[in-house]
């Protein structure tokens, strides 16, 4: 034998490594888990990405409201491959949100919630809610403006809780104001705090998934009963199992490597996401957006009816975690397969699609007024006389461009006016200006009778052709 | 060498086991012995994290420019260092406000917080409006409502004229409830 062989045999036997884990990697499970069943290591695998590059990142990182920004600065332009470290931590977090909900979304369609998985999906949840403060925590660690004014929108939004809501405002700001405070506690949050909760949840979680078994692939007709379901598992694992390592495990490495070598491949390519201008809150030039998880939620802060506002920020999540609690436990019996459960198949469907448009909205924020709106050329105009060639120049002086389009150029808060001069009467446009209307200040205090004739002269004009 | 039955009695085996009201005893013990130490330790953790929720924001006067470098009427951004800067702050100690020179000796400061979430609004003067990118909330040069979705009007800094100069007097972000 050779000095390594005893060596290992030695330690071995001190351990008991081979003992306790050849058990784990070789249990037996159900036959038919497929591709399918791989977004839950992914998932595991994006984390183990994000540790290992997030204390690599830490080595440069410097958690002072002063230096935050430019350490960011040097870690992405000067460090030695420092910018693809960032790319990787970015596109890893990317990947691990992407796929605790891909998985998520997996368990729930196949039913493998239900008995006696109950608790797998409870600490799923838990993980579920951890990432998401990860991927919000990690955004504003970058420290630029984004960062600076995505922590106070964070915090009003704490504020719309009845009683409490001040006090959880000033808890996420660390104080009064964003400020010396603020980007320590999260940091801690982002670096200590919540991957502790996500080391212990994943331990829970991989318990649990031993304990219990990885659930079989649903099959029509088959009826999960708590009184005789572990038995029959059992007997399916005894009959048919197959070990998981390597017959079942070889999907999860091959599919995680990809994945990892995915994520690398977009670090080197596309990079980390541009730092914004300096993290000083008295630069009102600002465009907040977070980042591409959170964004779809943006637009739900812009679209709901202000009348019901604060129910929906604080109720909405509410609702969502209790019914994401609560599914366990209504539904722990019975069929697993989705076509037997259609309305699973409903859900899944509408949330996709839900998501997915407020995405697409978000992008366009066709309810932000376009400050980067430019003035009307002649070209633009087209022929046409002196007032109305004024008017098109007041049009965008007096801040209408922002909100309305005119021949392509401006927002799309308003309506497009390329064609007004055909819809209304000048008197109909005048007193729209005049007296505003849904969503449209009044101008009447502000507008003095020349501008207001050059305005409406212009408007008229445009009749689409 | 002893035998294994005397190495166990030289350890004190085979005595009366403890008896049940002993054992209830011992937990109990253990359980309040364990629960103290924690409660030791953890009542400066508790105390650090929530002293943000104790603290009250400071109002400091700021002085923001001299009085004739404000013409009247016009509404111009000023920046000025928050309530409670720290010395590792940075430019993130700065805050500014929308400031107007309503009369001779009077002035108006506006947050620029949008009442709605927080998101810096800006003043259009040619619109006499102020706008916020995030979510469209707009503001009448009053600060009152004019559109989108913020609840209330914007917030306003007190403003004193002091020795010819214009001061602000800092609060927190304001947040709407």
């Amino acid at each position: 034998m050779s000095l390594l062989r005893r060596a290992w045999a030695w330690f071995d036997d001190r351990t008991g490594l081979t003992n306790v884990l050849s058990p784990i990697a070789s249990h037996l499970v159900p036959p038919g888990t497929s591709w399918w069943y791989v977004f839950g290591s992914a998932t595991l695998f994006a984390f183990i990405v994000q540790v290992v590059t997030g204390i690599a990142l830490s080595t440069m990182y410097v958690t002072s409201t002063a230096h935050a920004y430019q350490s960011l600065q040097f870690i992405t332009q000067d460090a030695l491959l420092g910018r693809v470290l960032r790319g990787i931590h970015f596109w890893g977090a990317s990947a691990m949100v992407l796929f605790v909900g891909v998985h998520m979304i997996r368990v729930f369609l196949t039913g493998s919630y239900k008995f006696p998985r109950e608790v797998n999906w409870l600490t799923g949840a838990g993980l579920l809610l951890f990432t998401i403060g990860m991927g919000f925590t990690g955004q504003l660690l970058r420290w630029d403006q984004n960062a600076v004014w995505s922590v106070v929108v964070g915090a009003a939004q704490a504020g719309r809780v009845p009683v409490i809501g001040q006090r959880l405002a000033q808890f996420i700001l660390g104080g009064n104001v964003v400020g010396g405070a603020t980007l320590s506690r999260f940091f801690s949050f982002h670096v200590f705090f919540i991957p502790a909760l996500i080391f212990g949840f994943i331990g829970v979680h991989l318990y649990l998934v031993i304990r219990n078994g990885i659930s079989e692939p649903p099959v029509l007709g088959h009826i999960v009963d708590p009184k005789t379901y572990r038995d029959w598992y059992n007997r399916l694992l005894e009959r048919h199992g197959v070990p998981f390592w390597p017959d079942v495990a070889w999907r999860d490495v091959v599919f995680g490597a990809a994945m990892v070598a995915g994520i690398v491949a977009l670090a080197f390519l596309l990079g980390p996401p541009v730092l914004g201008k300096p993290p000083d809150p008295s630069i009102v030039q600002a465009d907040p957006r977070p980042d591409w998880y959170l964004l779809w939620y943006f637009a739900v802060l812009a679209l709901i009816p202000p009348g019901i506002e604060s129910w929906v920020i604080v109720g909405a999540p509410m609702a969502f975690g209790a019914a994401v609690i609560l599914l366990p436990f209504l539904g722990s019996k019975g069929e697993r397969h989705p076509l037997r459960r259609p309305w699973a198949i409903v859900v899944v469907i509408v949330a996709v699609m839900m998501v997915g448009t407020l995405w697409r909205l978000a992008d366009k924020a066709p309810w932000s007024p376009n400050f980067a709106a430019q003035p009307l050329t002649a070209q633009d105009l087209g022929p046409s006389s002196d007032t109305v060639w004024a008017g098109s120049q007041l049009f965008y002086v007096k801040g209408c461009q922002y909100c309305h389009t005119v021949n392509g150029k401006g927002g799309q808060r308003g309506p497009d006016l390329s064609d007004v001069g055909s819809r209304l009467s000048k008197q109909q446009i005048t007193q729209r200006i005049l007296n505003g209307g849904t969503n449209m200040p009044a101008y009447a205090a502000t507008m003095n009778p020349g501008a207001l004739n050059l305005l409406v002269d212009f408007l008229s004009s445009r009749t689409g052709q | 060498m002893p035998t294994d039955d005397q190495f166990a009695e030289s350890l004190g085996a085979g005595e009366e086991p403890a008896s049940l009201s002993r054992r209830g005893f011992l937990i109990k013990l253990s359980a309040i012995a364990g629960t103290v130490a924690a409660a030791l330790v953890a009542l400066p953790i508790v105390g650090v994290v929530v002293s943000p929720l104790i603290e009250k924001p400071r109002e400091i006067w700021r002085s923001v420019g001299r009085l004739e470098d404000f013409p009247l009427g016009q509404t111009v951004q000023v920046s000025f260092v928050d309530a409670s800067p720290l010395p590792w702050s940075g430019v993130t100690a700065k805050t500014a406000a929308w400031l107007r020179r309503d009369g001779q000796q009077s002035f108006t400061a506006f947050s620029i917080n949008c009442t709605h979430l927080g998101c810096p609004v800006r003043w259009v003067s040619g619109a006499h409006l102020f706008m916020c990118p995030c979510h469209g909330g707009v503001y009448n040069q009053d600060g009152s409502v004019a559109a989108g979705p913020p609840p209330k009007s914007l917030a306003k800094y007190p403003t004193r004229v002091r020795n010819g100069l214009v001061e602000i007097q800092t609060s927190g972000i304001p947040i709407s409830s």
